[in-house]
């Protein structure tokens, strides 16, 4: 194999990882994502209402996480708030998929 | 357009014409409607009206905004469903002419009402802005407004709220810890008791179907709070109290539903909070008499009306099973998985059927209470609250 070819080989693969990262950052594979869709609209929304203007639990619209980072919302997703009824959802949920719900209510999150 | 395919759009025409006909199957034919229930559709902001004799939708009515933890209560000639959207809708149907009669929108978030013991008033338990308001059910015009203050300027969401003898309405207040008695004997203007320190974050309450027990759940303690409206001078006392302690609660992924505690044989059954266990309380003493271990978190555990049995389901991710209780001897005697969220359980007056709402595979059920057979399947979206007209004669429904 020439140099420049294993060059390439390499950064092409490099690159595939990056890409393959980049993904599972933003993105989960999409039956997952249809799954934790359903889960925070009709689960999630028990407490803070389906359309999740907040009902017992608080309102998550984008306007009103503005002052969150998605690690912070992740984290109270996984762990709970003690002596509050939210619930850790660790368990039930990974990092990623904590992160994804984080970032989609900050964006106003799919129907 | 070729003359076949004419033949079939007038076909489907008249197919559409014929469901969005009223109720009557022909214009003039007499119906009761002792045998009506409307079935809320979560997501799509309807509900279907049913037939629970013929086991048959008669009509599909939209339009009814944020439908997500709706109920209903039922004016007192079983004609007209009050239901109570979470959006703070206020939604007054007509089951015979299955159309909606009036709606208002009373509040911007809301959980559930209770209609007075002579009809005449519907009240109306919210979230934001925290109180009850109540308005004539003839009109829907407001009659009072209940802000639920504390601490001076601080309003609490209030849960709990129930229909109690008198022409009282008791609510309890979720982020101050207290019970509120009103009364509207004496007209608009009503008189209201405080009970205050009732417990720590009251998530739900319930009044017995005789009128005299008053009892909210407590989410921050291991107990409950339960008030003798036969007593002299009514006053909240713990009952239950460190039904967990010392042992670790799983997460609650879903509150437990009180309403429909079975009360039977003596003994109350009700869900433990975060224990996959039914109390059994001594329905004298209010003393606890006993667990049942059961498949997962109790959400509802609802009496079949004679009392002999006990039905319940169970929070995500374990809500695709039923499981049944015979009162009498505590055991379980049945177990089925009817499908993924099976949320909601509605007995027949007399408690020969029951209806359950299977939401994720977008049915209703209705099944044989004896043979435990299924006997009908209805298509319904993303069905939760099943509510039978018999609710208008009860007490706390």
């Amino acid at each position: 194999m020439q140099y420049h070819s294993i060059i390439w080989l390499l950064l092409s693969s490099l690159m595939g990882i990056c890409l393959v990262t980049v993904t599972s950052a933003l993105a989960l594979d999409e039956t997952r994502e249809r799954k934790l869709t359903h889960l925070v609209r009709q689960d999630c929304g028990s407490c803070h209402g389906m359309t999740l203007k907040g009902g017992l639990g608080g309102p998550l619209l984008p306007g009103n996480l503005n002052g969150f980072e998605s690690e912070g919302i992740a984290s109270i997703i996984l762990d709970g708030v003690p002596g509050k009824p939210m619930p850790p959802w660790q368990g039930e949920l990974s990092k990623e998929e904590a992160l994804w719900i984080a970032d989609n209510l900050k964006k106003g999150f799919p129907q | 357009m070729k003359r076949r395919e004419f033949l079939k759009v007038t076909a489907l025409g008249t197919a559409a014409a014929a469901l969005a006909s009223p109720v009557q199957a022909c214009p003039g034919e007499l119906r009761g409607t002792g045998d009506l229930a409307i079935i809320i559709e979560r997501a799509s902001g309807s509900v279907v009206i049913v037939d629970t004799t013929a086991h048959e939708i008669l009509h599909r009515v939209e339009g009814l905004g944020d439908l997500s933890h709706a109920s209903a209560v039922y004016s007192r000639d079983e004609r007209y469903a009050f239901i109570f959207g979470r959006d703070g809708g206020l939604t007054k149907l007509d089951l015979l002419e299955g159309v909606i009669a009036k709606r208002i929108l009373q509040a911007g978030n809301a959980i559930g009402g209770a209609i007075s013991d002579d009809g005449k008033l519907v009240a109306v338990s919210n979230y934001k802005p925290g109180g009850v308001r109540v308005f004539d059910t003839a009109t829907l015009e407001p009659v009072a407004d209940i802000p639920a203050l504390y601490d001076k300027d601080k309003r609490s969401k209030t849960v709990g709220l129930v229909d109690a003898p008198g022409q009282h309405f008791i609510f309890t207040l979720y982020d101050a810890g207290e019970i509120w008695i009103a009364d509207f004997s004496s007209g608009s203007d009503p008189k209201i008791t405080r009970h205050k320190g009732i417990g720590d974050l009251p998530y739900d309450a319930l009044i017995t179907g005789d009128g005299r027990h008053y009892i909210a759940g407590l989410f921050g303690e291991d107990g409950m709070t339960h008030i003798d409206l036969w007593a002299d001078a009514p006053a909240p006392r713990r009952i239950l109290s460190g039904y967990g302690r010392g042992e670790k609660k799983l997460p609650v992924y879903k509150m437990p539903h009180l309403e429909g505690w079975a009360q039977a044989g003596g003994h109350f059954l009700l869900p433990a909070v975060g224990r996959h266990e039914l109390l059994v309380m001594d329905a004298g003493t209010f003393k606890e008499a006993g667990r049942i271990p059961v498949h997962g978190q109790p959400i509802f555990a609802v009496a079949r009306p004679d009392g002999r049995q006990a039905w319940v389901n169970f929070a995500h991710p374990l809500n695709d099973t039923i499981q049944i209780v015979d009162v009498p001897s505590l055991k379980i005697i049945h177990e089925f998985k009817p499908g993924p969220a099976a949320l909601h359980m509605e007995f027949s007056p007399r408690g020969h059927e029951v209806w359950l709402s299977v939401r994720d595979s977008n049915q209703v059920h209705v099944y044989d209470t004896s043979t435990f057979k299924k006997l009908a399947v209805l298509p319904a979206q993303s069905p939760s609250g099943i509510f039978m007209t018999a609710r208008a004669h009860r007490i706390g429904l």
